[in-house]
């Protein structure tokens, strides 16, 4: 029986697909249509139920060395209210999830994790948490995205705050909602972490009297597969390095003191046998998950981990993981898609280049 | 009720002498959402009833169409690359490809308009 999350019942009376995403009956786009869905959060407003994600909150003294132990970025010094993106490591340097993690205060740490890890991780991190760190989990809250270029007054109004000098990958506590300047799409949005039994009335407030359109979660794809943005369990998994995941930036480089450091140090140092590498068609047709990478005499190279139509370019692009030799931008391959083989080209990522806004001071003078 | 004949694979055929004509129902159009290319078989291949012989892609996910007759593949519409949700069109432009056949009797058993739609209800 799958889960259901606070918005079900708009999900049910309005989706026009809907279906099982890790463990919850989602909506995979409303009547509006994908294309249009995804549209409307490059150029308007669009909103997504992100509900069914873990929210968790660490805090006790031992956090900020809690955090530098489970992922490999740097925690110490990162200042209140700032979020930053990063990933739980496993000891072989492979990935248990990615996530967000918001320093709130010295101690205390709000995360937001993948519905399909949320157990999984839940554990992992029980299993490590030293006795000076405490575990909350928020089942009763609910996390709804808003995101497009008027997304920042949508929401102004709609919750009577101005979230003008919000930064990107910034939080505030507005009462008891909790609104973080980020998201999955590329384009300014924000987060906002609602208590479950307030969560429909604000949903419906952004549609009714913002005017945004709801979306979902094939709209999400689309439009995160356009900025590169892996998908757990496609694009990333238990066996992938974020070196090799081209996640190297979310690496610290002070030490190596987490879990599975030696393993990830070793191959930033030394390089890696392959790459996640971004792809275009040059041929016409459409390359997904699991459609085998052939180099110029037809031998296998790498295989796609993500791939589709990307409406705002409005050709096929595709994601995946290549022998490094390979994974030169301009590189010349081939897909094989159901026998046929069709001409690409290795890309570099972003397919599409992130409008989310920029926390450089206004100096008053054109760019 | 038109002279249409159908699958329950969501086929729909035009019959012309011992040419036909393949496409897909306006319910399938409808249940694939928004699509971004199809892949047509290639002319003068030879297809056996049942094979895949097409490609349509959605936005979500790749769909197979099968021919439900034996034969040679005549023609094959090279709008719809370009224009995919021109296939959710009347058969006329939305066909997809057209089949010689090579055996008459795999027309029977294809379901009219009225069998069709009971079908879909059905299912």
């Amino acid at each position: 029986m799958a889960k259901h999350t606070a918005l079900h019942t708009y999900h049910a009376a309005h989706a026009k697909s809907m279906g099982e995403f890790a463990g919850y009956e989602m909506p995979f786009y409303y009547e509006a249509g994908v294309l249009s869905e995804h549209n409307a959060v490059r150029n308007t407003l669009g909103l997504f139920d992100v509900s069914h994600m873990g929210q968790i909150q660490l805090s006790g003294a031992g956090c900020a060395a809690f955090f530098e132990k489970i992922t490999p970025s740097a925690f110490s010094k990162v200042k209140h209210g700032v979020a930053k993106y990063t990933v739980l490591t496993n000891p072989q340097g492979g990935l248990v999830d990615d996530l967000i993690v918001t320093r709130l205060a010295d101690d205390v740490f709000f995360a937001v994790i993948n519905a399909g890890c949320k157990d999984k991780d839940i554990a992992w991190i029980k299993e490590n948490l030293p006795a000076d760190v405490k575990l909350e989990i928020f089942d009763d809250r609910a996390l709804i995205a808003v995101q497009g270029p008027k997304a920042e007054a949508a929401l102004s109004n709609c919750i009577g705050e101005d979230l003008s000098a919000l930064g990107y990958m910034r939080m505030a506590k507005y009462g008891d909602l909790w609104v973080s300047r980020l998201g999955y799409t590329g384009e300014d949005g924000f987060e906002v972490s609602v208590p479950a039994d307030k969560a429909l009335a604000l949903w419906q407030n952004l549609i009714d009297e913002q005017g945004a359109l709801p979306c979902g979660l094939a709209a999400r794809d689309s439009l995160r597969l356009e900025m590169g943005y892996p998908l757990y369990g496609h694009d990333i998994d238990a066996t992938t390095s974020p070196i090799e995941a081209d996640l190297s930036w979310v690496v610290r480089k002070k030490d190596a003191d987490y879990i599975g450091g030696d393993i990830i140090s070793a191959h930033r140092e030394n390089g890696v046998a392959r790459k996640r590498v971004g792809v275009n068609l040059i041929d016409k047709g459409i390359a997904r998950e699991g459609v085998k990478i052939l180099n110029a005499d037809g031998d296998e190279v790498g295989a796609l981990t993500s791939g589709g139509h990307s409406p705002s370019l409005n050709k096929a692009i595709a994601m995946g993981y290549i022998l490094s030799d390979y994974s030169a931008a301009d590189t010349e391959i081939f897909l094989d898609v159901r026998g046929r083989k069709l001409k690409a080209i290795i890309a570099p990522l972003p397919f599409v280049s992130a409008k989310t806004k920029s926390n450089k001071p206004n100096t008053g003078k054109a760019a | 009720m038109s002279d249409l004949k159908f699958t329950k694979d969501h086929e729909q055929i035009k019959i012309d002498g011992d040419v036909i004509w393949v496409g897909i129902t306006k319910h399938a159009g409808e249940a694939l959402g928004d699509l971004v290319f199809i892949e047509l078989p290639e002319l003068g291949a030879s297809v056996d009833k049942g094979n895949d012989f097409a490609v349509i892609e959605s936005v979500k996910a790749a769909a197979e169409v099968y021919t439900p007759v034996s034969g040679e593949v005549i023609a094959i519409n090279e709008n719809l690359p370009d224009n995919p949700e021109q296939v959710k069109e009347d058969i006329d432009t939305g066909w997809i490809a057209k089949i010689k056949l090579t055996d008459a009797g795999e027309l029977e058993g294809l379901m009219d308009e009225a069998a069709y739609q009971a079908f879909c209800e059905a299912e």
